[in-house]
């Protein structure tokens, strides 16, 4: 592609942009928080699935007259289909059956299709597992990438990462969606994504620097963002294509899992342009920041 | 230039060989089939059982494809479903509780692919319908239990020795004995010191004086702890195996998970109540009174020997102790050198056992092994479909009869149980009936066969969508290179499969998707190596700019995937089960794309260009 954008113009725009999705997120984290799926929140679930169309607000008051106070009942997929989780009650195990028995018994008939129980304590561990998991691997890949780049793109790295995940998690939490151990998983992969994109474009930030004498630190970068973007674009838009085939073939179990990395990718493929290139320029990436490393290793004395 | 070395060629040929070999199996269909074994699971299925069950198949079914042995079990094969469930139902009702019968669906790989390891593919629950169960051993109760023995033991102990306690209890999983005064406190340390009491044999205790009050506390220690967690999760494993065979499930996963979990996977279990009921039942072995002449009708039962069909006995209908009270079991000699069985109650069984025998003295004492059984008829249901109808039932039989000697507490043995090996026997029925600590369900999964059916034909729908879409665009964008990309993708999608198989890795949902994303992100690999030939174009000729933009994208291709990588390893190390399924197939399809992109793509990439003088390189 023989483009030549001038990116690093509009760096405060996107800056300003990202602070602003970053904060909007964090607050709706912290205010409305996160709708913990069955994995994290602990509970029993069941799917139904009856012959015909049912009344979701009849099988709501069966559960509320039986006692069943915390429950949620929504369709799942087709009318016919029915989600019925509630929540936790001291560890009973045995909550999925009482509740299918229940209604068969009001003539509800139907095919039990799942049955999830997952007790509270395996539920919080989960949390603290797949918090300590995410952390783990930004910091791993923190490493990796100052081991093999420099510093200041390794905290370009982790500060796109994280304004990624925090994004995500910023529209799960915003429109109250699902996150359960497949949303996790699929932001962990988002990670894995995102960082994929930034070390492509890292990769010929160094290079440009290296071999480029003539050029300043931005137009070096404008420069590496506009032949990379070729490439940028066509990654995203492959794996977009094969994510939205999920999204829409794959099933309301993989819906969640779908949508993450859809948005993923998106964020991925914006912070890898913006979020790495800004925090290069913040931090004054300088030519003698890459110079081929010498034996005593890097010189830090220049930090802004 | 460009030409393919001799080392790439041998390679490529050889890992794709090896890829479309382990691919293979997955193309074969599955045939319905049965598994016959015996219901003593220490016992291997032989040729008797195989003639037995040859000869029911021959005279009450309309037929069979193959029978043989494998392993400990005898398979038979079928033609038809309908074959399957009216053998099941014939087989069940005349070999009852001898053997256990299990539907399963054999792959019909061909012998030479066995006989290298090649398997279809695994699948998850979540895809092959099932439940999934972790039980969580509560440990605290195992080490409440011991403690309150020990107290028992110590406070008859301290009493022969007149010293005087003024209070003894278990509080926070310690024991804790205050004496009246200190000569009592001197004396009991004394004896503890020397271990004369003699009950803490083996297992070690931290012990905490506490002269100023008079007081002595004695807690586990950690090795102590270690010991019995480990001890009870071994038990309730081994326990929770034997309830699962009397399912007859195929391939039933019963596995330890960390510190005092367990999980157990059945797959194809169409009916969790039950399974349910069957592995969280308690009490599976009675200990009861053998009948006398003074006992009326109305109080005893007679039932039969398990060892011996023709010998029966009367037992007493109240039962003193259950096999839930039993701690452990384990066989050893007796002062002659003849073998007996050990066998440990906890404090409840102790007392009940102590005030049952004590003024019986020369009567029997009987074990009674309690299994639930099943019982199968083949009926046609409201749509018509032939199903098979399971009914279970409760059987008991004597397992011991032995005479009482003298008043039993929580330890005691059985003596003139035959050989060792008969005493073994006896030991593991007696284990086999308890669980060493009670659990608990914390985590349950079930999903019925319907869903696993519909969520296979989703996730190959979207694979064959995003597949079809992603080789449209690469073909029409890249063109010729385009294709040899699709060619690389294809070979991607076999190696996959192969590695899963080989390796085999169960396939989940999620797993599905990491190959849909894999395919998406495999053709990143050869995006980053074409869009560096378009630039290196821009200088070179076509032939350096080829090989240049190889092995500039090269260093790319490998960072990328690396840190990839680490993300996709560490959902493996904590993420359980479909997530796993998910890391699983992500890490393995990022190895394969980045040798199906370096490798491959530059194999075809020369064949096609290389050696060649080109003028213009279309991409």
């Amino acid at each position: 592609m023989n483009n030549n954008i001038p990116f690093m113009k509009f760096r405060k725009i996107a800056a300003i942009a990202s602070i602003v999705l970053f904060s909007l997120s964090v607050l709706s984290l912290s205010f409305k928080g996160l709708s913990l799926g069955l994995d994290f929140s602990g509970g029993t679930l069941i799917e139904v699935t009856y012959e015909e169309a049912v009344e979701l607000e009849e099988i709501r008051n069966i559960l509320i007259e039986n006692d069943f106070d915390d429950s949620q009942v929504v369709n799942f997929g087709s009318n016919l289909d029915v989600l019925i989780k509630v929540a936790d009650q001291n560890g009973n195990s045995s909550i999925g059956e009482s509740i299918f028995n229940l209604l068969e018994d009001n003539g509800f008939k139907g095919e039990l299709k799942r049955v999830e129980f997952v007790g509270p304590q395996v539920g919080s561990e989960l949390r603290d597992q797949g918090g300590l998991g995410m952390l783990v691997a930004l910091f791993m890949i923190l490493m990796y990438v100052a081991f093999r780049f420099q510093y200041k793109f390794a905290l370009g790295a982790v500060t796109a990462l994280g304004h990624d995940v925090v994004i995500i998690l910023g529209f799960f939490s915003l429109f109250s969606w699902d996150f359960d151990l497949t949303v996790l998983a699929a932001l962990l992969a988002v990670i894995g994504y995102s960082l994929n994109d930034t070390i492509v474009v890292s990769d010929r930030i160094r290079e440009n620097f290296r071999s480029e004498r003539v050029l300043g630190p931005q137009d070096l970068i404008d420069l590496s963002l506009n032949q990379t973007l070729g490439r940028t674009i066509v990654t995203s838009l492959t794996t977009l294509l094969v994510l939205f085939a999920l999204f829409i073939f794959g099933g309301e179990l993989i819906k969640g899992f779908s949508l993450a990395l859809i948005l993923g990718v998106m964020v991925g493929t914006y912070s890898s342009i913006y979020v790495v290139a800004n925090m290069l320029m913040s931090l004054s990436i300088t030519q003698e920041d890459l110079a081929v490393p010498e034996p005593e290793g890097a010189d830090f004395d220049e930090l802004p | 230039m460009n030409k393919n070395s001799a080392l790439r060629i041998i390679t490529i040929t050889l890992v794709l060989l090896v890829g479309c070999l382990y691919a293979l199996p997955n193309l074969y269909p599955t045939q319905p089939a049965i598994q016959i074994a015996y219901t003593d699971s220490g016992k291997s299925a032989d040729q008797f059982l195989l003639d037995k069950a040859e000869s029911i198949l021959e005279n009450e079914t309309s037929g069979y494809e193959e029978i043989f042995l494998r392993d400990n079990k005898i398979v038979i094969k079928f033609k038809t479903l309908d074959q399957q469930l009216e053998s099941k139902t014939a087989l069940q009702n005349k070999l009852l509780d001898q053997a256990i019968i299990a539907l399963n669906l054999e792959p019909t790989t061909p012998a030479w692919l066995k006989d290298i390891g090649g398997k279809p593919v695994k699948l998850g629950l979540d895809l092959s319908g099932g439940v999934h169960f972790l039980l969580e051993v509560d440990i605290d109760s195992a080490l409440q239990a011991r403690l309150e023995v020990l107290l028992d033991n110590y406070r008859k102990s301290f009493r022969e020795d007149k010293l005087k306690i003024a209070n003894s209890s278990v509080k926070d999983l310690a024991l804790s004995f205050e004496f009246r005064d200190t000569e009592s406190y001197n004396e009991a340390l004394r004896a503890y010191r020397n271990d004369s009491i003699g009950i803490n044999g083996g297992i070690q205790y931290i012990i905490t004086e506490r002269p100023s009050r008079k007081t002595l506390l004695l807690k586990f220690s950690d090795v102590a702890i270690k010991e019995i967690r480990d001890y009870a999760v071994g038990q309730n494993l081994t326990t929770l195996r034997n309830r699962v065979n009397e399912l007859g499930v195929s391939e039933p996963v019963v596995q330890r998970q960390g510190a005092n979990r367990i999980v157990v996977q059945l797959p194809g279990v169409q009916d969790p109540t039950a399974a349910k009921k069957i592995i969280g039942k308690t009490a599976n072995l009675e200990f009861r009174l053998e009948a006398n002449s003074r006992t009326s009708p109305l109080r005893k039962e007679e039932f039969n020997f398990k060892d011996n069909d023709y010998r029966t006995a009367f037992l007493e209908r109240a039962v003193v102790v259950s096999g839930d009270r039993v701690t452990n079991a384990s066989t050893g000699f007796d002062e002659s050198g003849f073998s007996q069985v050990n066998i440990t109650l906890d404090m409840q069984g102790g007392r009940a056992m102590q005030k049952a025998t004590s003024g019986n003295i020369g009567r029997g004492l009987g074990v009674l092994f309690v299994e639930q059984k099943s019982k199968s008829e083949l009926v046609v249901d409201e749509l018509g479909n032939k199903v098979i109808e399971q009914t279970s039932y409760i059987e008991k039989n004597i397992i011991s009869l032995a005479t009482i000697q003298a008043v039993l507490g929580t330890g005691f043995r059985i003596t003139g149980v035959g050989s060792p090996q008969e005493a073994s026997e006896l030991a593991l029925l007696l284990r086999a009936g308890a669980l060493a600590a009670p659990m608990k369900f914390v985590e349950e999964r079930t999903v019925g066969p319907s869903l696993g059916k519909e969520n296979i034909e989703l996730g190959m729908t979207s694979i064959l969508i995003g597949f079809s879409l992603v080789i449209l665009f690469m073909a029409l964008y890249y063109k010729v290179f385009g294709l040899a990309a699709n060619v690389s993708l294809v070979i991607n999608l076999v190696l996959i499969t192969g590695i899963m198989s080989l390796l085999g890795a169960s396939l989940t949902l999620p797993g599905i998707a990491g190959i849909v994303l894999t395919v998406g992100m495999a053709v990143d690999a050869n995006v980053l190596i074409f869009s560096r030939i378009r630039e290196e174009l821009k200088e070179k000729d076509p032939q350096s700019a080829i090989h240049d933009g190889f092995s500039r994208a090269f260093v790319t291709i490998f960072d990328a995937n690396v840190t990839t990588l680490i993300a996709a390893l560490i959902l493996y190390v904590i993420g359980t089960g479909p997530v796993k399924g998910f890391a699983i197939t992500l890490s393995i399809g990022i190895i394969t794309s980045m040798f199906t992109a370096i490798m491959c793509t530059r194999a075809m990439v020369n064949l096609i260009y290389g050696n060649k003088n080109i003028k213009e390189l279309k991409i």
